[in-house]
């Protein structure tokens, strides 16, 4: 565990020096919320007794979403480990006394959190001062906001867990730039990403938001404002647990057999 | 322009290499903006209209922009590499060669798996066109031609300035994907839903609104000013100060040695 644990800081402390990039970054998603609030806003004027929640409480799930971006990104990748297997360094990483699943878990783990830790104050204290209803509200109560606390960590293993599955595949085809490219869409969209589920037309929604995409962003993001609560919330928590579980679990089978007869590239 | 050509089928053959990974990428593109459409399908399931505007009329604005940008995408990538250019001292080599730099720049890469979003463009605007109930009289056509080419010009533009920035910096900016992803995102809905400042910032500043919020007023018959049919034109005006700022890039710029 041990020695998971330095491979964590070694990475959190490596991706915290980027702080211009950083800085660039925020401003992006800055204008990102700002534009979508704005767009919402519209479709608010035009009819607001179709609107499924309070508007403040869509302000804050953009906000919240803008700011934890790096948490849930669905098209990030680690690119290290991706090029590792189509160039061949794979080789030295199999000979390290590691279990390759777990050390690529937890790199990919430590890249996202640092890069929202780095991001995520700005975001939010901004968003904090931005008058209402536009702006981040306080969390519904203090209930919701530990509830927040550990979706938000269950959402990001569930999301590390998804991504390690695509890249899992990387070893069978080589290129995977388009599984790559249509998987994270898809995890994007149904987790959310696009419009809130909230949203979505019925019979669409319940589907969406059993499937393991909605593990992710949805369920933080809801559970601040109060708009997933009591028996809701704690469904939802369970099935990132199960989902984390089941993900992890074939994640790891993937990468046994990929890795029983993996080939290595170049010399 | 032959030999334009000549490269252009150089990296169709070298695309054509890898026949699956190809087809598999161009599918991934085509499922990357059907969702951006499904986003807006699902927004106007529950609300019908925004701001007056209908879903065929919001899809119209949808599809010539996208199209506008990924036919840029395809003929300016190279610009989006150029980050690269710079950093690995390849300019220098453009520089010595006898033919102009910008062209260099522009043929140094083609990016085909693109076709998946403007293939995506072909269907939605051939939808929204069926569906949208207006009478296609010529100079609506021509209107809507001209959309495309404005927006595909104005994309042109705003890569080059992207690339621009570069001499400067070194490094790229991912602030610029505001100007480009953001306007490609948030140009689907016309530029006036977002306000009477931004509208303004997007008409005379970075004129977006002028291929795709004016031109669709006169489209869809709200506004029959004349003069909105050739606002587009704007996005092709668009490329003198891009040109102007690549100029002074070129002359500011600084090899980074090897």
């Amino acid at each position: 565990m041990k020695k998971y644990w330095s491979f964590f800081k070694i990475r959190f402390v490596n991706s915290l020096q980027y702080r211009a990039a950083a800085l660039s970054g925020m401003a992006t998603q800055f204008f990102w919320g700002f534009m979508y609030i704005l767009m919402y806003s519209a479709f608010y004027r035009t009819n607001p007794a179709q609107f499924p929640m309070e508007f403040s409480d869509l302000s804050t799930y953009i906000w919240l979403q803008q700011a934890l971006l790096a948490l849930f990104m669905a098209w990030y990748f680690d690119m290290d480990l991706l090029n590792s297997i189509s160039n061949g360094n794979i080789a030295y990483e199999l000979a390290r006394p590691l279990e390759i699943y777990s050390m690529w878990f937890v790199k990919e783990t430590a890249n996202r959190t640092s890069r929202a830790a780095l991001r995520c104050g700005g975001i939010l204290l901004v968003a904090f001062f931005i008058p209402q209803p536009y702006g981040l509200n306080l969390p519904e109560s203090p209930l919701s906001f530990l509830l927040f606390l550990v979706s938000t960590f269950f959402g990001t293993l569930v999301m590390v867990s998804l991504s390690m599955i695509v890249s899992g595949i990387t070893f069978y085809t080589t290129s995977s730039q388009g599984v790559r490219i249509a998987a994270s869409t898809i995890g994007d969209f149904f987790g959310g990403g696009i419009v809130a589920l909230p949203f979505w037309p019925d019979g669409l929604r319940q589907v969406a938001s059993l499937l393991p995409f909605a593990a992710t962003q949805n369920v933080p993001l809801r559970v601040y404002s109060g708009n997933l609560a009591g028996m809701d919330a704690a469904w939802s928590i369970f099935l990132q647990i199960f989902w984390f579980i089941v993900l992890c679990v074939s994640g790891r089978a993937l990468f046994r057999r990929a890795l029983k007869r993996v080939v290595v590239q170049g010399g | 322009m032959k030999l334009y050509f000549h490269y252009f089928s150089i990296h169709l053959r070298s695309a054509m290499q890898y026949k699956t990974s190809f087809f598999l990428t161009l599918a991934g593109r085509f499922v990357t903006s059907f969702t951006s459409f499904l986003g807006i399908y699902i927004l106007f399931d529950r609300f019908h209209s925004v701001d007056g505007f209908g879903m065929e009329e919001i899809l119209i604005c949808f599809s010539t922009i996208l199209m506008g940008y990924s036919l840029a995408e395809w003929f300016f990538r190279g610009f989006d590499r150029f980050q690269g250019i710079i950093s690995n001292g390849e300019f220098d080599r453009i520089m010595v060669r006898p033919k102009n730099e910008l062209f260099q720049v522009m043929a140094s890469q083609m990016e085909f798996t693109r076709l998946g979003r403007t293939l995506q463009a072909v269907f939605v605007l051939a939808y929204a066109v069926w569906a949208s109930g207006i009478v296609w009289t010529p100079d609506k056509i021509f209107t809507l031609v001209f959309m495309i080419v404005g927006a595909f010009v104005l994309y042109c533009g705003l890569f080059m300035i992207n690339a621009c920035l570069c001499f400067f910096t070194i490094q790229g900016l991912e602030v610029m994907n505001i100007f480009t992803d953001g306007t490609k995102e948030f140009g689907s809905y016309p530029m006036s839903i977002y306000g009477k400042h931004l509208l303004r910032f997007f008409t005379y500043i970075l004129p977006i609104a002028c291929v795709q919020y004016y031109p669709l007023l006169y489209i869809i018959g709200r506004s029959s000013n004349l003069f909105y049919m050739f606002l587009p034109a704007a996005g092709i005006l668009f490329l003198i100060p891009s040109y102007i700022l690549w100029r002074i890039g070129v002359r500011h710029y600084k090899s980074t040695g090897s």
